[in-house]
């Protein structure tokens, strides 16, 4: 019987060791569900969804306090991925959180410009050049087009341009067909 | 001597149509015009434009700079006027439109200055640039920048080069008729080709439905005397002239997914680009036309020699096209793409204009449910699952799809061919390599505007630490300053017993003493600068202004009076 015991107690003291060693050795940094989160969040960083930012967004979704669909940017596409990596229902866009809007960037009236600054400091990725009365002006290539800029702006000079298709970007369309309902032909035909 | 053929997976035996035309010889196009040259022909970075409107050129001047790694140059096609660097509809299925240059020919056809190369003597680094800057492009229809191609593997040579002249196609003959009218040319290219690449040897690749071109190929070898080249007659099977499929029917190598084929010795160029290249290094002519083959719909199926940037329509008109041509096809009917205008220019990828109606290319019957009898997976010739593609791209899981190797479909379309339900395959894969594309191009902005945010706030932070520490240091100098004053006046009368209490008192005292004497300076110096110089008339009415200033400020300055009355 004591032997019994004494096995037990052996094995219990050497596997608990392993697992104590095992949880300093493979100690996880940070929360990998954050980062998993605010890999699949568009990252414009314009804070539509109430959070100063996507990744304190994904913090909030991780730690449940924030729904997955409060990020306009990311569309319907980015809902569905987050349903998808958390294991929830997918919901539509929350609508108080704005709605999805075609890719944009910032572009800015060099005319009206007066240089205040205020743009650089507004711009999340800084992708916006200039100084102190000198003419600002935006690096189309880092924008995200966030909108950030524009509340700040004095003299309302900044306007978001949706970004044109370009042969490099045009993308092969669906093959599908899309039948439309048949009440909306009887609809025409009556009409 | 008979040499041992090895057999690729799939394909297959659409009816060829190559007969119409090959009867004429290559002809000449008379000037048209204008001439649309859009500058990003070939794949790689957008050239940049060298020329004005306004600006004469020569013909063969560069008028696109190549830009990046990986990008090649773009050339006027004729002397003439430029009239505008704008953009205009290119020729690919979405109609848009890209940055390119409008010529309008002066009729003279005059020829700039020729550079010409002798291969043998010169490095193969400023070859390639040479070649790079001639905008020599692979003119089978993937139009990748020969010079990348042109480097030998790890090794510093190559095993075998394969030169393809199997152009499985239906209805395309360019390459038929090159090889036919050209083949000395061509093998000079070749040969300057092999030497660049340091190749033992050399096959020639060609279908075995076109014996006169094996002829002449095997002519031209002759004559050449050159030993460890040969021109190969291979069956007639779709797709023999996809460069793996090639490689793999003349060298038995199965070129693995996610491997190149120079890392087994082999590279793969077309018989268009060998003849660009014989071009532009001994006559020192860079790729301004090609050969192009205009069939299907019309009375004189032929081919000609297209000047690059001719308008389609102008071409066709040649050939007499029937009353109901409704569309121009680029490239074959297995692989070709549907133009969005008649008057889009020819360009380098265009090997072939295949002129359709709605009799001769009926709208296919309607897609019908795949009913999984694996026909397409038996007539792949990458040894993919067609079908499990198609469920992903259907149902766009795009990420099943790519773990399926998605990107080793070369899009010839025998699956869409054999389908019995007429799916149209190839088109899902190409929503699917679209979409992915999309996305990375989309994953890469996300990560590139998280990297730039992360910064943003790391260099605020770092901002703030070192306007802290300024401040700081700041502030301490000055209280020393102060601590030195206040040693050297008070020490003597101050008392020894309490040094400590009153000190921080005055110390504070003393600093905001130093300030306010700071600002008095300050101010004395902030004097108006644009008073010196002045008028006595002026100096008057400034006198008269500021007595003025006196007299409105004096009654402002009293108490005011009691509001209540």
């Amino acid at each position: 019987m004591f032997t019994a015991l004494f096995v037990m107690t052996g094995i219990a003291l050497v596997l608990g060791a392993g697992l104590g060693f095992a949880s300093i050795k493979f100690k996880v940094e940070g929360d990998p569900l954050v980062d998993k989160i605010d890999a699949i969040l568009p990252q414009t960083q314009c804070g539509q969804c109430g959070f100063p930012g996507c990744r304190p967004y994904a913090t909030a979704i991780a730690g449940g306090e924030a729904e997955i669909n409060q990020c306009p940017p990311g569309g319907e596409e980015g809902i569905r991925k987050l349903a998808d990596l958390l294991g929830r229902e997918f919901k539509p866009l929350s609508e108080e959180h704005g709605v999805e809007k075609p890719k944009s960037v910032a572009i800015i009236d060099e005319n009206t410009c007066i240089g205040c600054t205020l743009c650089i400091q507004a711009c999340p990725v800084d992708a916006i050049v200039g100084a102190a009365k000198q003419m600002h002006t935006i690096v189309a290539s880092e924008c995200t087009g966030c909108e950030l800029c524009l509340a700040p702006c004095p003299v309302d000079c900044i306007t978001m341009e949706p970004i044109a298709e370009t042969v490099d970007t045009w993308k092969w369309r669906y093959p599908v067909f899309q039948i439309a309902p048949a009440a909306l032909d009887t609809a025409r035909q009556e009409a | 001597m008979l040499r041992k053929l090895f057999k690729f997976h799939g394909g297959v035996k659409p009816q060829t149509n190559k007969e119409q035309s090959t009867t004429a010889p290559i002809a000449a196009v008379p000037l048209p015009d204008r001439l649309v040259i859009p500058l990003h022909q070939a794949v790689g970075g957008h050239p940049r434009p060298l020329v004005q409107p306004g600006d004469r050129v020569f013909k063969g001047q560069r008028i696109g700079g190549a830009d990046g790694s990986l990008s090649s140059a773009v050339h006027a096609s004729t002397s003439g006027l430029v009239r505008a660097v704008a953009p205009a509809v290119m020729p690919h299925t979405s109609g848009l439109t890209t940055l390119s240059v409008i010529i309008e020919p002066d009729g003279e056809d005059r020829w700039g200055e020729l550079d010409k190369v002798n291969y043998r003597s010169t490095p193969p680094d400023e070859l390639r640039d040479f070649l790079r800057d001639a905008g020599v492009v692979g003119l089978g229809g993937a139009v990748f920048p020969s010079y990348a191609k042109l480097k030998p593997g790890k090794e510093g040579k190559l095993k075998t080069l394969v030169i393809n002249g199997a152009e499985c196609e239906p209805f395309i003959t360019c390459d038929d008729m090159l090889m036919r009218e050209r083949a000395g040319d061509m093998l000079k290219g070749i040969l300057a080709m092999r030497h660049m690449l340091q190749a033992e040897e050399v096959l020639i690749g060609i279908e075995d439905n076109k014996p006169q071109a094996v002829a002449a190929v095997q002519a031209a070898i002759a004559a050449s005397g050159q030993s460890g080249i040969e021109a190969v007659a291979i069956p007639t099977r779709y797709p023999a002239g996809g460069a793996k499929q090639l490689i793999r029917v003349l060298t038995g190598i199965e070129v693995p997914h996610g491997r190149r084929s120079t890392d087994f010795g082999v590279q793969c160029f077309n018989v268009g680009t060998a003849y660009s290249i014989y071009e532009a290094l001994e006559l020192g002519r860079p790729l301004i036309s090609r050969l192009v083959t205009v069939a299907g719909n019309v009375n004189a199926p032929r081919n000609y020699d297209v000047l690059i940037g001719t308008p389609m329509d102008h071409l066709v008109r040649l050939a007499g096209p029937r009353a109901d041509t409704d569309r121009y096809i680029m490239g074959g009917p297995m692989m070709g793409v549907r133009m969005p205008a008649f008057d889009v220019p020819v360009v380098k990828a265009t090997n072939c204009i295949l002129v359709g109606s709605e009799a001769m290319f009926p709208a296919p019957a309607p897609e019908m449910p795949c009913i999984r009898c694996g026909e397409c997976a038996k007539a792949c010739p990458a040894d993919l699952a067609p079908f499990e593609l198609y469920w992903f791209s259907r149902s766009k899981n795009f990420g099943k799809a790519q773990e399926y190797h998605l990107f080793d479909c070369i899009e010839c379309g025998c699956c869409s061919f054999v389908c019995p339900s007429h799916i149209p395959l190839v088109d899902y894969y190409r929503f699917s390599k679209s979409e992915i594309w999309a996305r990375e191009r989309e994953k890469e902005a996300a990560d590139a505007a998280r990297d730039r945010f992360e910064f943003k706030n790391h260099r605020q932070e770092r901002e703030k630490l070192e306007k802290a520490e300024k401040l700081a240091a700041k502030a301490a100098a000055t209280r020393e300053k102060v601590a030195a004053d206040g040693a050297t006046a008070p020490a003597p009368g101050s008392d020894a017993a309490t040094p400590a209490k009153p000190a921080p008192d005055a110390a504070k005292r003393a600093l905001i003493e130093a300030a306010m004497e700071k600002a008095r300076q300050q101010k004395a110096q902030a004097a108006p600068k644009n008073t010196d110089q002045l008028s006595p008339d002026v100096q008057a009415e400034i006198a008269d202004i500021e007595a003025r200033r006196e007299i409105v400020a004096k009654p402002a300055a009293s108490p005011l009076p009691p509001q209540d009355a």
